[in-house]
């Protein structure tokens, strides 16, 4: 028995995408009507050769979801597979777990696969809860006796002992989420593939599902894991793999894979957003490169409202890669002067000299509103890169130390 | 203990039949649970069942037996006859129809998740099967209402309504298949389904059709399945016509192992053309 459960070689998967026909279903009448016209071409020109390719080609285009993809995954790696939408993590995904097949390469995998890409999939909304166990686990595979002896562990996972004879089309969403991730993470596979199923439920929520995955990982189990939450995936992960249009560009520890992905976002120290006419909005956020240098921020942020904001009030908050706030301000927090600020275009300035924090990537979101409501926020508007003005050499990942870089004195007695 | 799964391009799946077998309980579990959502919020319920074929049973021994006195099968009451072609007409129309919808109408499933999708198709064609046993009860009281019995013969029906059941699933595999990629099936099916009532001989006798003509109309599947169900209800009355039924059971092996063919060939496709 080897080690490697999955082997992907060289795995390409292209999609036709048609430009004329907005279905992507064939009607029999362009098939008959496509069969006519070339016969009709072949009687009238019978010495000519087939060109049918030729008109095909015009209506449609090959599209590569994936192209050239190998890799290997190892018993009880837990492989974070990121890249940002249309990557081809999906595809990679589907042809995992035989939902449509590759156009051409190779897949191995050992052992039976179990993959949830869809929160409830198979849930009939007119069903009780009970009947829907049943139902969702026979469709992902389970046999009636398995799920009859696992029924008390979903139920007490999903919390809905209460509801078990209602029909699920009464649930509460965060319910019917529960449930149907109860499900799904009591099947026992070898081999789990989960794609985005955490964007739905509350935080407790997520966090006894990360949980549960780790459990199941914990067990020699490998599990394939699609997010788009950096701190989730980090959490969970040992392995990234970083696909970007359709390619595999990095494959190997979860911490580059991350920083990989983040830092490729920008190398911007300014962003301009469009504003509408009616709504106060962020026109452009800038970090300035040379303050970054010295170890301090300095952020300059445009506004415009169709109306006098009483007054404008920015606010900004710098997270990890991972996703975690590091520190946040906003004129208020700093006793500011604001009376008679009023104004509905300009440009506000924060300055922080000497920041405190460790080197290293961060991300900058933005926010403006007035003493009452908030109007407009940029979440994530790029990552920059920080070097802390105190330059010290033996500091460890902030992964495991935090993130704040403040020096301290240690004494022995 | 560990299987190896090897995926690759056009690979016809070796563990497909293994994987049927390993996924025997979802054909239960799909056929449960479109019985079940089925009459929910109707008031009658399962009745629904009935009422479909014992009203276009009554109109039928009216319209053909009653206004146009067309002849019975021999001492067998006008309704019986029809009746007893009404079950496995009403088994295979509905099967065709509710088959090349499944599919489409799981088509979140088949995007998602992987099983053979042979289970679609054939849990729908379950589904009408009970709906047949169903009827089937109500033929029980119709022939007890004309205290009409049935002979020894009664005893070969499960043989025919094997026949009906390869019928129903021959076509229907086939129709959901092309239903996937050409929608046109949509509306070709309930066309078919409407049509069929009346070339096939539900409403009549098909000894009415003249004899040279026979053997042609054996072409048609469903002659050979509601001849074979009358012989076998009717008893002593009724005659088969040989060759033709031989015909009849030939169109429906050859439409059985097509339409599997053809749905295996599109199969590995659906999850991108649905």
């Amino acid at each position: 028995m080897t080690d490697t459960v999955i082997k992907v070689e060289d795995l390409s998967k292209s999609y036709l995408i048609g430009h004329q026909s907005q279905e992507r279903y064939t009607a029999l009448r362009d098939v008959m009507a496509n069969k006519v016209k070339s016969l009709g071409e072949r009687l009238l020109h019978p010495f000519r050769s087939s060109e049918g390719g030729l008109i095909a080609a015009d209506v449609t285009e090959e599209f590569w979801a994936l192209k050239d993809v190998s890799f290997e995954v190892k018993r009880g790696d837990r492989v974070g597979i990121i890249g940002r939408n249309g990557a081809g993590k999906s595809t990679l995904l589907k042809i995992l777990s035989r939902i449509t097949e590759p156009t051409s390469g190779r897949i191995e995998i050992e052992g039976r696969v179990a993959s949830l890409l869809e929160v409830g999939t198979g849930f009939h909304p007119e069903l009780t809860g009970r009947e829907n166990i049943y139902l969702n686990g026979a469709i992902l595979g389970m046999g009636k006796a398995e799920i009859k002896r696992k029924f008390d562990e979903i139920v007490a996972f999903a919390e809905v002992e209460r509801f078990l004879d209602t029909p699920v089309k009464r649930y509460s969403s965060g319910m019917y989420v529960r449930l149907a991730f109860a499900v799904a993470a009591h099947l026992e596979p070898e081999i789990l593939v989960v794609d985005e199923v955490l964007a739905v439920g509350d935080a407790q929520f997520q966090k006894k599902c990360l949980g549960k995955m780790e459990e199941v990982s914990r067990g020699g189990r490998t599990v394939l894991f699609v997010s788009h939450n950096m701190s989730a995936i980090q959490k969970l992960c040992t392995q990234g793999a970083l696909f970007d249009h359709g390619l595999l560009k990095f494959h190997g520890n979860i911490q580059s894979a991350i920083f990989n992905y983040t830092g490729k976002l920008d190398q911007l120290t300014r962003v301009d957003f469009e504003c509408c006419k009616s709504h106060p909005c962020i026109k452009f956020v800038i970090v300035e490169p040379d303050a970054l240098r010295r170890g301090d921020l300095l952020i300059k942020i445009g506004f415009e409202s169709p109306f006098p904001l009483n007054p404008p009030i920015p606010g900004i908050v710098i997270s990890s890669l991972a996703g975690a706030n590091v520190f946040g301000s906003n004129p208020r927090f700093h006793s500011h002067k604001l009376d008679g600020m009023k104004s509905s275009s300009g440009v506000v300035q924060m300055f922080a000299k000497s920041l405190p924090l460790v080197s290293g990537q961060y991300r900058l979101s933005v926010w403006l509103g007035d003493w009452h409501v908030d109007y407009d926020h940029k979440i994530d508007v790029f990552s920059f890169e920080f070097k802390s003005g105190l330059r010290e050499p033996l500091r460890p990942n902030p992964e495991s130390v935090g993130y704040l870089d403040w020096s301290a004195e240690w004494s022995y007695s | 203990m560990t299987q190896k799964l090897i995926i690759e391009a056009g690979r016809t799946e070796r563990h497909y039949w293994r994987d049927l077998w390993r996924y025997r309980e979802l054909f239960y579990f799909l056929a449960w649970r479109d019985i079940l959502v089925r009459y929910k919020q109707t008031v009658i319920g399962i009745a629904w069942a009935v009422i479909r074929p014992v009203l276009t049973m009554v109109v039928f021994t009216v319209v053909f037996g009653k206004l146009a006195k067309l002849p019975s099968e021999g001492a067998a009451p006008y309704a019986v006859m029809v009746y007893s072609a009404m079950l496995p007409w009403q088994f295979f129309a509905n099967s065709l129809s509710e088959a090349s919808n499944s599919l489409i109408g799981n088509a979140n499933l088949i995007s998602k998740v992987y099983f053979p999708r042979l289970i679609i198709p054939t849990s729908a064609v379950i589904t009408s099967f009970v709906d047949f046993l169903i009827s089937a009860l109500i033929l029980v009281g119709i022939m007890a209402w004309y205290q009409f019995w049935p002979s020894w013969r009664v005893l070969t029906l499960p043989f025919f309504i094997a026949i009906a059941f390869a019928a129903a699933m021959g076509v229907g595999l086939w129709l959901t298949a092309l239903n996937v990629k050409y929608r046109d099936f949509r509306y070709i099916v309930p066309f078919i389904v409407q049509f069929g009532l009346y070339i096939s001989p539900v409403g009549f006798s098909s000894s009415i059709v003249p004899e040279q003509y026979r053997l042609l109309y054996s072409l048609n599947p469903m002659v050979g399945v509601i001849d074979g169900f009358r012989w076998a209800i009717l008893g002593g009355e009724s005659n088969i016509y040989l060759p033709g039924f031989l015909l009849s059971l030939a169109v429906v092996l050859f439409f059985l192992g097509y339409g599997i063919v053809y749905f295996r060939k599109t199969e590995r496709k659906f999850a991108d053309i649905i």
